[in-house]
């Protein structure tokens, strides 16, 4: 990582999130899988995955962080979320109806259980997170192109 | 329940201050407090799925709305008619609090509610879908058409903010256009 | 009761910023407090006395709990919400970029 100074913010805050950014987009990761033993699910997983990706672009400027995660990068994995979603619903349709849990339930308590539930919550994920993500970097771009022509 | 009073009170305190500031960061920052206020609040209303929810989207919301208006504050003067227009606003408030807490005493006791349907999902929500969080079980099996509908509208709000801040105008002759690529 | 009332004083706040304000941010911050308050409404209508959360556990047998329905449908409005908010900002500063100023009452050109 370079340690450009006029980019981004200070050192002090640089040297902190390097060491924190990685331990974020692994608990958003754990809150997602384990939605459906212990209190979390897509939606909030998806939104803390969002906020490791923004805690890197705020430290350390757009560049480092728009190469970590270029734009046909986010676009793809949110419409892969949507589809992914989509396609498990339809899926329902090989044992009768719409969204029915057609594998099998397992017990309950361990991580392998509960049907569908998990897969729904790993595409609802990926949808969430990249679209609020793409929602802040577009806010924050045009901002600079307005300072820039001041 | 005191304490819940205690944090209810603390959060209307906070709107306040954060209505009537001048300045447009200290407003963000005391709604930023109203919503950690509400986090806690839901958590002694044994609701932990919804406070961790409520989190994370208050602190991604507070970024957005400084990082976006940051610079912008403008001072304000308030002009002619004020009187009536508080009158007005005043007499509206009070007309609709009288008309809700007649509909209030339609509502069962704070504590015991009727519950019809939950019971169901809550005796037969192990069984049928096996998953030990039954909020999870209710949103992605029981009810999971309401989660396309809200993976649906964020979609579609993903869209408007993009197609709102594209730069593509109507190009004059001769114009060159410095285009954001999306 | 009271609780009931307290939380509609919480959106009557937001209301009264709403109506009351003139500049956008505040009228966006209105439409926040508001939501706010309505999603705890749903949360306090859920509660159960001596009520446990939803999530059962493999060692202790749990009783009753607290209603679980409305936990599920006010955790899609709050994303929601996030969403509406950040097409309210784009929307401001869209406007700000052409009209170089916040303050509703000088937008004036749809008027007749």
């Amino acid at each position: 990582m370079s340690k450009e100074h006029d980019k981004g913010m200070s050192l002090i805050v640089k040297v902190i999130t390097r060491l924190t950014v990685g331990l974020i987009l692994l608990y958003g990761i754990y809150i997602v899988l384990h939605g459906h033993v212990s209190p979390g699910g897509g939606f909030a997983g998806g939104v803390i995955i969002a906020l490791s990706f923004v805690h890197l672009f705020l430290a350390y400027g757009k560049d480092v962080a728009l190469k970590k995660l270029p734009k046909t990068a986010m676009s793809f994995f949110e419409s892969m979320g949507a589809i992914l979603f989509l396609s498990i619903a339809l899926l329902g349709f090989t044992g009768g109806y719409f969204f029915l849990n057609f594998i099998s339930k397992g017990e309950p308590f361990r991580l392998f259980s509960a049907g569908i539930i998990p897969l729904c919550n790993i595409a609802i994920s990926l949808k969430v997170g990249a679209g609020l993500f793409a929602i802040f970097v577009v806010l924050v771009l045009l901002k600079f192109e307005w300072e820039k022509k001041e | 329940m005191i304490e819940l009073y205690v944090l209810l009170i603390f959060m209307i305190i906070g709107a306040i201050v954060a209505i009537e500031m001048k300045d447009l960061l200290s407003s963000v920052i005391a709604v930023g407090a109203v919503g950690l206020g509400l986090s806690i609040v839901l958590l002694i209303l044994k609701a932990p799925d919804v406070a961790i929810t409520q989190l994370v989207v208050e602190i991604l919301c507070l970024i957005i709305l400084i990082r976006a208006t940051l610079k912008k504050d403008l001072p304000f003067s308030t002009t002619g008619r004020w009187l009536l227009n508080s009158l007005i606003t005043a007499g509206f408030i009070v007309v609709f609090l009288f008309v809700a807490i007649k509909a209030f005493k339609d509502l069962p006791e704070f504590g015991y509610p009727i519950m019809r349907v939950a019971n169901t999902y809550l005796k037969e929500g192990l069984v049928k879908t096996g998953a030990s969080n039954l909020v999870a079980s209710v949103i992605l099996d029981f009810r999971a058409y309401d989660t396309l509908g809200e993976a649906t509208v964020l979609f579609t709000a993903v869209i408007g903010v993009l197609a709102i801040m594209r730069r593509i105008g109507r190009k004059k002759k001769d114009e060159v256009v410095e285009e954001d690529d999306e | 009761m009271i609780i009931y009332l307290l939380c509609l004083i919480l959106f009557c706040c937001g209301l009264y910023c709403i109506l009351r304000k003139r500049n956008i941010i505040k009228i966006i911050l209105g439409i926040i407090i508001a939501e706010y308050a309505v999603n705890l409404f749903f949360i306090l209508v859920a509660y159960r006395m001596e009520g446990r959360s939803p999530i059962l556990s493999s060692e202790v047998e749990i009783v009753n709990m607290v209603d679980p329905l409305p936990q599920a449908l006010v955790l899609t409005a709050i994303v929601i919400g996030l969403a509406t908010t950040a097409l309210l900002v784009a929307l401001a500063m869209r406007i700000y970029e052409k009209y170089k100023t916040f303050d509703i009452t000088k937008i004036k050109e749809l008027r007749g």
